[in-house]
């Protein structure tokens, strides 16, 4: 769970956006430090219920909105928390957002809420969301830490509906729920089980890593 | 009569020696009359899957060997043999489309992810089967009978779905042997499985040609004959014991031997020299390991067939069967285990 955004070289994606160290904080979550694709962070519920767009992007808001709200409480109490309990604290303070989302999630749509299931619980233990915490908002102020959870949310939302897009198109023929295709698509089974889950991952983190390393060349 | 000249010359007297293209080019060979009955007893829907099959991992071979840049491997007929293998695994009505995908994803994800031959964990034709399984349950297990009038001169009506588009069920289906009994408890006699007078995968059913192909290889010594061998004796005796406890319950061990993709999948599959272990004692270990499998799956298991998951399980712990046998080095403490 290092932090590797103090070392690291202006080149890339972002380079001329990189003027202000406070910007960076926001935009490495998006593209270099992508929670999913790069740090390989919260596979439990990416690879869980990536198997609709609508799921995998409510999934991907709440815990972005978890994350936020956790960074902004947590970096705002770091003086106050004892080093030796802070993992308990971190944990209280996220559990209580999570069980807002929780309440929320069922109050505007109790078939996402089915469909999401115990995952929406599990937010708790989102290792993403407590290696922010520990990593970067026990450290940092609070404003800083709103981008970090900004910037890591988002990027956690665009990689889950990576995921849940291919795998709602070619195992459901449809996106959002709308069909795609003609009526007798053929779906593919493999792909709304959790075995298409690994091999949709996979091939995200090929083409991710192939053009990173390609633009590194080049 | 003796009039041939003594040729004498100098040293070093090598020839080229057995390389790998060599060998591959044998198993083509000993998998053709298997291909050939497959098109003979289905007609020109198995040509069409087989030839569907090879051409989708040629390509794709030639294709990602372009992309990153590296000599082309196509010429090591590696390919060809997952081609001809995946083909020879799928249903003679299978949709052409799908049977391409399969070759893609066979080669793709079975064998180049890992870094080409001689690196791939799993038996690649099996990694595509395997994928086509799962995500077409219906359409690959939805069977044609072999042996039609017409078989030579029309397709069955799925063949030639449209990419991506459900195929169209058949009106004639045809029942494999193994799903006959697990269904309607029904026993095919050996002598119609033996000489392929079934229905089935194009080119499981005729158990003799396959054995005939086997025992080519194993006499050009291109193949562990170890493998085989122990597959089919764990299954035979293991299925014996079972059918002397309850004949009724369970099927008479000859049937075991010769239906589905047991000989197939034990001769040409299970051999595999990269997924396979390389010491003899683990070699039947791991031929053990696939007949227990085999005979548990077929029998207590949800699907009428399990040759393929066997084989692929057995292909994830071959390192682990040579690690363990590992012998002492001489001279080394007897409590030193391998490292």
């Amino acid at each position: 769970m290092s932090n590797p955004i103090q070392d690291k070289p202006n080149t890339g994606f972002w380079g001329s956006l990189k003027d202000s160290p406070s910007t960076d904080e926001f935009i490495k979550g998006l593209w270099r430090d992508n929670p999913v694709f790069v740090q390989v962070l919260g596979m439990c519920p990416t690879l869980a219920v990536s198997n609709t767009a609508i799921n995998a992007l409510a999934m991907g808001l709440a815990t972005a909105f978890v994350l936020l709200m956790s960074n902004i409480l947590v970096s705002s109490l770091r003086n106050f928390i004892p080093k030796q309990v802070r993992i308990a604290s971190y944990i209280l303070i996220i559990a209580t957002f999570v069980t807002m989302t929780d309440y929320v999630i069922q109050a505007i749509s109790v078939d996402l809420h089915k469909a999401l299931g115990a995952f929406i619980s599990l937010i708790v233990v989102n290792c993403l969301i407590l290696s922010r915490a520990e990593a970067f908002a026990s450290k940092n102020t609070v404003g800083k830490s709103v981008l970090d959870a900004l910037g890591m949310g988002i990027g956690f939302t665009f990689a889950l509906f990576c995921l849940g897009a291919v795998r709602e198109l070619l195992g459901n023929g449809s996106l959002f729920g709308i069909p795609f295709f003609p009526e007798n698509f053929q779906e593919w089974i493999v792909m709304i089980l959790p075995a298409g889950g690994f091999f949709t991952l996979a091939i995200w983190l090929i083409i991710f890593n192939a053009t990173k390393e390609k633009r590194a060349t080049t | 009569m003796l009039n041939r000249t003594l040729n004498i010359s100098t040293s070093p007297h090598i020839t080229k020696g057995i390389g790998t293209d060599d060998i591959m080019q044998n198993v083509v060979w000993a998998l053709l009359p298997v291909a050939i009955f497959a098109v003979y007893s289905f007609g020109m829907s198995a040509l069409m899957v087989l030839l569907a099959s090879v051409a989708a991992c040629v390509l794709t071979e030639h294709f990602l060997c372009k992309f990153s840049k590296k000599e082309s491997t196509i010429s090591d007929w590696s390919a060809v043999i997952t081609g001809l293998l995946l083909g020879l695994t799928l249903p003679p009505n299978f949709p052409v489309w799908m049977a391409f995908v399969g070759g893609v994803i066979a080669i793709a994800l079975g064998k180049f992810i890992f870094g080409g031959l001689g690196y791939n964990v799993f038996n690649p034709a099996l990694v595509g089967r395997a994928v086509l399984q799962a995500a077409f349950p219906v359409a690959i297990t939805t069977w044609y009978p072999a042996f039609l009038e017409n078989r030579f001169s029309t397709v069955s009506s799925s063949t030639f779905t449209m990419p991506f588009m459900e195929p169209t069920v058949d009106a004639i289906t045809g029942a494999t042997p193994l799903s006959a009994f697990k269904f309607d408890h029904v026993i095919t006699p050996a002598s119609d499985l033996a000489l392929g007078l079934i229905t089935g995968s194009t080119g499981e059913t005729c158990a003799l040609l396959i054995l005939l192909g086997g025992i080519y290889l194993i006499a050009r010594n291109m193949m562990n004959w170890r493998i085989p061998v122990s597959i089919l004796a764990t299954v035979y005796v293991l299925s014996g014991i079972l059918h002397l406890i309850d004949s009724q319950a369970y099927p008479p061990p000859l049937f075991m031997l010769f239906s589905g993709g047991l000989m197939l999948g034990a001769v040409y599959m299970a051999t595999d020299m990269v997924a396979s272990p390389i010491t003899p004692l683990g070699v039947v270990i791991y031929g053990f390991i696939i007949g227990l499998l085999v005979v548990v799956i077929r029998i207590w298991g949800g699907l009428p067939e399990g040759v393929m998951y066997a084989i692929l399980l057995a292909n994830a712990i071959s390192p682990h069967i040579d690690n363990l046998i590992q012998p002492r080095v001489y001279g080394t403490a007897k409590s030193v285990k391998g490292s």
